[in-house]
């Protein structure tokens, strides 16, 4: 059996093995040492990119978090339409990053976008949302957050289903209100769940690129640049590509991908140990 | 399924809430759709048409014009992407969950962190040794890259599914004289059914969707995928949004089927393995 099976095995093994290698050479290893780390954490996007790239994700994630929390709730019981309706939901996850961005993109946009003309409407003014630098980055966030809520859901609802229902009955007879039940019982029960749900939203959304590349790309003058598009520009997006420092903060990237994944392990080994 | 029905009144008050959360859920889906429909001449309109009250296909023709090769193209990648995913990750999630081999525990760390990799690093790796190769813009290439989004999590679902199944089958064949790859062929396989679709659905709408790998490692290639076409398309031409949403609706079509299709294979999955635990 092992005949068969090792070398397959072997050689993805290999094959996964060896894009990380390969991009760690990329990093510049043998010809530069440390050179394009220095190069990149000295450069000026450098700080912009780490704080947009906090914000990015932890406003992304709290949000999607919550939405996705409290329609999991929401859906936790059978009523009519319900499954049809939740599997609506499932769309904005499906769509392709690059359909989804390209709609956010006309509907944000200044002089024609429906939402500006809906603020118009609520006599507001409405905003240059993707082309001011105060407003690029909230921009992207939002179409990001739009696209994680299915997400977030899915595996909430799936782990509240995963909750005896005789546990909740208890609470309610002892009486406990809606809000206790939920406070005290579903969501501590939930704790593994969302700690999963969190982790692979961080690490999803570490990621993100499309999204922000499409809308803004990074701009305008990097209000909306991240790690992820900042290191995309400076391996694609020049006329001269700078493959080395891009490499530099795609590792950086992969650094914390990796610690992150370190946690994510040690969350699952708890689980499996409860 | 464990669900009860509440009282009939709050249920009627909950499916009103969730008919207007999936409305605002859903508005940039039906914003895409309806300036698809729109008139040129109305896309700058204030406010904007709410329906597509002029409506008009011309967009629909421009797509037709120009993106149906890119169409093509997608969908070949898509297919291609999903059988060497298939060839690649079943054997290996096989012997991963009913050989043990040596270091298997690790191998499934490694196949959790590569799922971390963001694109762009892996988009570089491939453009390096692609360039030395020379199989930049080639539709072999995308699909080889592609399939690295899906094969780590692929492994992963085959794993878990076929853990799952009774080694008292596998046990069975052998004592019918099936070898390991009979075996694996003839029972496992059909077995891991759910898993296979499972992981056929999610590669092709990965591959479908993949935008960075296209955009890399497919530049000046004629033959670039549908995200590509949307992309360029916007560079060059951001007056008609029409057309462009047009696109868009269309390179929307294969997520939109494939879930109304599939959703209920996933559920299955899930509870197959829900019941076998």
């Amino acid at each position: 059996m092992l005949f068969y099976a090792y070398p397959l095995y072997r050689n993805l093994d290999l094959s996964l093995r060896d894009y990380t290698v390969r991009s760690f050479v990329q990093g510049g290893a043998p010809f530069s040492g440390l050179a394009n780390y220095r190069k990149v954490t000295s450069d000026p996007t450098f700080l912009p990119a780490l704080g947009h790239t906090v914000l990015f994700t932890v406003a992304s994630i709290a949000v999607q978090f919550g939405f996705g929390m409290a329609l999991a709730v929401f859906f936790h019981r059978h009523f009519r339409l319900s499954t049809i309706l939740r599997a609506l939901f499932l769309v904005p996850w499906l769509l392709p990053l690059i359909v989804s961005a390209s709609t956010w993109s006309w509907m944000l946009n200044s002089e024609s976008g429906v939402v500006n003309s809906v603020l118009h409407g609520l006599g507001i003014a409405g905003v240059h949302w993707l082309t001011s630098p105060g407003w690029s980055l909230a921009s992207v966030t939002l179409a990001n957050i739009w696209i994680g809520i299915p997400f977030n859901l899915v595996i909430l609802h799936s782990g509240l289903q995963a909750i005896p229902a005789d546990i909740n009955e208890a609470a309610a007879l002892d009486g406990a209100t809606g809000w206790q039940t939920f406070r005290f019982i579903t969501f501590p029960l939930l704790r593994p769940v969302s700690a999963i749900t969190l982790l692979l939203g961080l690490i999803y959304t570490l990621k993100v690129f499309d999204i922000i590349w499409v809308m803004t790309r990074g701009g305008p003058s990097d209000s909306s640049t991240t790690f992820a598009t900042w290191s995309y520009r400076l391996g694609f997006g020049n006329l001269l590509p700078a493959f080395g420092p891009g490499a530099a903060v795609g590792n950086l990237l992969i650094l914390v991908a990796l610690v992150l994944g370190l946690l994510y392990i040690r969350v699952q080994h708890r689980q499996d140990a409860a | 399924m464990r669900t009860r029905t509440a009282k009939p009144r709050t249920t009627r008050w909950k499916t009103l809430v969730g008919l207007v959360l999936t409305a605002l859920m859903l508005f940039p889906v039906y914003w895409m759709v309806n300036v698809s429909f729109t008139r040129d001449t109305d896309l700058r309109r204030t406010p904007p048409y709410w329906f597509p009250v002029h409506g008009t296909v011309e967009g629909y023709r421009a797509v037709l014009r120009q993106q149906l090769p890119y169409l093509g193209t997608s969908l070949f990648i898509g297919l291609g992407t999903v059988a060497l995913t298939l060839v690649l990750a079943a054997p290996a999630g096989y012997s991963l969950a009913k050989l043990r081999p040596r270091g298997g525990s690790v191998l499934s760390f490694l196949l959790l962190i590569a799922q971390m990799i963001p694109g762009v690093v892996m988009a570089m790796g491939f453009y390096a040794t692609y360039l030395k190769l020379g199989v930049l813009n080639t539709a072999g290439g995308l699909i080889v890259a592609d399939s690295t989004i899906a094969v780590p999590f692929a492994v992963l679902v085959y794993t878990a599914f076929m853990s799952g199944i009774p080694n008292d089958l596998l046990q069975a064949a052998t004592v019918d004289g099936a070898g390991r790859v009979r075996t694996f062929w003839s029972v496992v396989l059909p077995v891991s059914r759910n898993a296979t679709i499972t992981v056929a659905l999610f590669t092709f709408l990965w591959a479908w969707s993949d935008f960075i790998f296209a955009s890399t490692l497919d530049q000046g290639g004629a033959r670039a995928p549908i995200t590509l076409g949307i992309y360029h398309y916007i560079g060059n031409n951001n007056q008609q949004w029409n057309a462009i949403m047009a696109t868009a609706v269309v390179a929307a079509i294969p997520a939109t089927v494939l879930l109304v299709v599939a959703q209920r294979y996933i559920a299955a999955g899930i509870t197959a393995g829900a019941v076998k635990d």
